[in-house]
C-alpha cells in the first residue's frame, strides 16, 4: 500500500470532476431504487435524494447528498449544500426506515449546509439539531460512508449513525480549510496550510476514533474506477449490516448513544 | 509561524494589567475612584447608542435606548438569576487538552483562563430558583466566543445526563459562536453527543428549557439549543446557523439589520417567546411550577 495522501491531495482528489458521485454509485450498488421526494412541510430539496432500494436482496432505506457531474446537475442539486427542507426529507425517510424496519444508509458528500437568507428563514440550524436528536434515538440500524466532502454540520446530520466509514480520500471537517483560513490568517489562499491543521483525512477521524472503517479507493482515487470503488463499498456495507443485525434494538441505542458519548479530550 | 507570534502578542497583551478575577461581583460595580479617567461607556452593537457604562450595568446590562439585551459573563448571569448562595458548580477543573495540536490553542486558553477566570466557555451545575432546584448551564462568550469543544460539550452532556437521572428540570443559557475549530472533528461531535444527551433527557420525560442569549450561533444553535422543549430567547440577540458575512458574501447583498434576530426567529417560528432579562426569573418559574416542579400551587 502506498502512502496515504496529504490532506491536501485529498481536496484535490475530491474534487476532481470525474470523481464519481451517489449518480454513478446507486445504481452500482443497489438495486431497484425508488426515490421518495419531497420533505412533506415546504419542498423537495434536490441537494438531498432519498429513496428505498434493495441491497443483495434485503430492503433498505437510502439517504444521499447529491454533488452534480456537470454544471447544470450541480446548479439542480445547489453544489450539495443542503436546505432545511433537504434535512426534513432525511428525516421523514429515516423515520419511515424505523417504522418498516429497514436500515438506513446515508451516503455525505457535501460542502457544508447552504448558508442563505432563505434557509436562515427556514431554520437551518433547528433541522440540523433536529436531524442529529432523531437519528441518535432511531431504532433501526444506520451506517454513513462520507464519499467525498464531509462538511461540518451539513454532514454531521447525516452521519449519527452506528458505523462511520470514510472513502480513503475523503475529508471530514468542522470548517472547511479555506474558512479555517481566512479565520486563522485572514486569506482564504492559504487553505492548503489550514487543511494540514485541521486534521480532516480519513486516517486522521480513524485515530481519533470518529470514524470506524476507511473504504479503499482504486490506485489514484476513486475516478479511476468507480466499479471497484463501489464494490469496495457494498463489501463494507454488507459486512457492517450483517454485524448490526445480531445487535437487538437497545444495544444498537446504547452503543449508537456511547460511540458519541466518549468523544472529547479533556482532564479534570 | 506567523499565528504563533499572533498569539504570543494577544497573550502578552492579556497578561499585562487585568491579573486573575476570583470572585464575582459584576463587572462595573462602583468603586471608589482615584485618578481622574474618561468614565467607561457601552456603545450597543444594535444602535450605537453609547450608555455610561454604569447606567448600563445598572439596566441589567440591556441597552436603555433600543432594549438590546446585552452580553454578560456566566457570573453575573448567575448573580441575577439564581437564589443566591445556592449555586454548586459540576466538573469545575475540567480542562480541555489540545487534540489536533493546533498551533497556539493552549497558550489561548492559558491567557483566557488568567482574563476571564474561567477554565472554559461554560459553567453547570445545580442552584435553586424561588426555590425549586434545577440543573443550570450557562455558557460565557467572554471565553473563545463560547465556541464548544470537548470541555463545552461534555459539561452539557453531563448536565442533561443529572438532570435526568435525578429528574430535575434542566435551564441552559446559550451563547456560542458554534463549534471550536481549534479542536478539529472532535469539536464537531460534541453537536451529535450533545443532541443525543438532550434526546435522551427527553425520551425520559425530563423538562429542558434552552435560553437563547447574544449570540447563539452556528455548531450550537444547530445541536442542542435548538432542542428546547420551550426556547427563550432574549431580545434582540444574535441567533441564526450561518454568518452574516458569510451569507452576505454569496449574495452579495446587505442584509437588513434584524436579519438572525430574536425577533425574526420568532416571526419564522422557532423561539417560543422573547423574554426580557429581568422577566426571566418569573418567567421560568413559572414554567417550572407548571411542570410540576416547585409544589402543586401554579401560580
Amino acid at each position: 500500500m502506498p502512502d496515504k495522501n496529504t490532506a491536501w491531495e485529498c481536496l484535490q482528489l475530491i474534487r476532481n470532476k470525474n470523481r464519481p458521485t451517489v449518480e454513478t454509485y446507486i445504481p452500482l450498488i443497489f438495486d431497484e431504487f425508488i426515490e421518495l421526494h419531497g420533505d412533506r412541510h415546504f419542498g423537495d430539496d434536490k441537494a438531498i435524494r432519498g429513496g428505498i432500494a434493495s441491497f443483495e436482496g434485503a430492503p433498505v432505506t437510502v439517504i444521499c447528498q447529491v454533488k452534480g457531474r456537470n454544471l447544470q446537475e450541480n446548479k439542480t442539486a445547489n453544489f450539495a449544500m443542503p436546505h432545511p427542507e433537504g434535512y426534513r426529507k432525511a428525516m421523514r425517510l429515516a423515520a419511515q426506515a424505523e417504522k418498516f424496519r429497514r436500515p438506513v444508509i446515508c451516503f455525505v458528500d457535501t460542502p457544508g449546509a447552504f448558508c442563505g437568507v432563505d434557509a436562515e428563514k427556514r431554520g437551518q440550524g433547528e433541522a440540523i439539531a433536529q436531524s442529529l436528536y432523531l437519528f441518535s434515538k432511531l431504532k433501526t440500524p444506520v451506517i454513513t460512508v462520507i464519499l467525498g466532502e464531509g462538511g461540518s454540520g451539513g454532514a454531521l446530520a447525516l452521519a449519527v449513525c452506528d458505523r462511520l466509514a470514510m472513502l480513503e480520500n475523503a475529508v471530514y471537517s468542522v470548517i472547511s480549510p479555506r474558512g479555517a483560513a481566512s479565520i486563522l490568517w485572514k486569506d482564504a489562499a492559504k487553505e492548503k496550510d489550514a487543511a494540514e491543521v485541521l486534521k480532516i483525512t480519513a486516517t486522521d477521524c480513524k485515530n481519533f476514533g470518529i470514524i470506524e472503517s476507511i473504504i479503499d479507493e482504486p490506485v489514484g482515487g476513486a475516478q479511476n474506477s468507480a466499479e471497484e470503488t463501489s464494490e469496495n463499498i457494498s463489501a463494507f456495507l454488507s459486512g457492517t449490516l450483517l454485524e448490526l443485525g445480531k445487535l437487538s434494538v437497545d444495544e444498537l441505542l446504547r452503543e449508537r448513544y456511547n460511540k458519541f458519548r466518549k468523544i472529547g479530550v479533556y482532564i479534570e | 509561524m506567523a499565528l504563533e507570534n499572533l498569539f504570543s502578542l494577544v497573550k502578552e497583551r492579556w497578561k499585562s494589567p487585568a491579573g486573575t478575577v476570583t470572585t464575582e461581583p459584576p463587572v462595573e460595580n462602583e468603586k471608589p475612584v482615584d485618578k481622574p479617567k474618561p468614565s467607561p461607556t457601552f456603545k450597543c452593537p444594535r444602535c450605537m447608542q453609547v450608555t455610561p457604562a454604569e447606567v448600563y450595568a445598572d439596566n441589567l446590562k440591556v441597552c436603555p435606548a433600543c432594549n438590546y439585551h446585552g452580553r454578560m459573563s456566566a457570573k453575573e448571569r448567575l448573580n441575577i438569576f439564581v437564589d443566591g448562595g445556592t449555586f454548586s458548580e459540576f466538573d469545575k477543573d475540567m480542562r480541555s487538552l489540545n487534540p489536533i495540536d493546533f498551533p497556539g490553542y493552549d497558550e489561548k486558553m492559558g491567557a483566557l483562563r488568567e482574563k476571564t477566570g474561567l477554565v472554559d466557555a461554560i459553567i453547570t451545575g445545580t442552584a435553586s430558583i424561588h426555590s425549586i432546584p434545577f440543573v443550570i448551564g450557562i455558557m460565557d462568550s467572554n471565553f473563545m466566543m463560547a465556541s464548544m469543544g470537548s470541555v463545552v460539550g461534555e459539561k452539557i452532556t453531563r448536565a442533561f445526563e443529572y438532570a435526568e437521572t435525578h429528574k430535575l428540570p434542566l435551564v441552559m443559557f446559550t451563547a456560542s459562536g458554534g463549534a471550536r475549530m481549534q479542536e478539529g472533528i472532535i469539536s464537531l461531535m460534541q453537536m451529535a453527543k450533545t443532541s443525543a444527551a438532550a434526546a435522551r433527557l427527553s425520551e425520559a420525560g425530563g423538562l429542558f428549557i434552552s435560553v437563547l442569549t447574544d449570540p447563539t450561533t452556528g455548531g450550537v444553535e444547530a445541536s442542542f439549543a435548538s432542542l428546547g422543549d420551550i426556547i427563550i430567547a432574549e431580545p434582540k440577540v444574535l441567533i441564526g446557523f450561518a454568518g452574516r458575512r458569510v451569507i452576505e458574501g454569496t449574495i452579495k447583498q446587505h442584509l437588513p439589520e434584524d436579519f438572525q434576530s430574536a425577533e425574526f426567529q420568532l416571526e419564522h417560528g422557532f423561539v417560543d417567546m422573547i423574554t426580557e432579562r429581568k422577566a426571566l426569573r418569573r418567567t421560568i418559574r413559572h414554567i417550572l411550577r407548571l411542570h410540576g416542579f416547585g409544589g402543586d400551587k401554579i401560580a
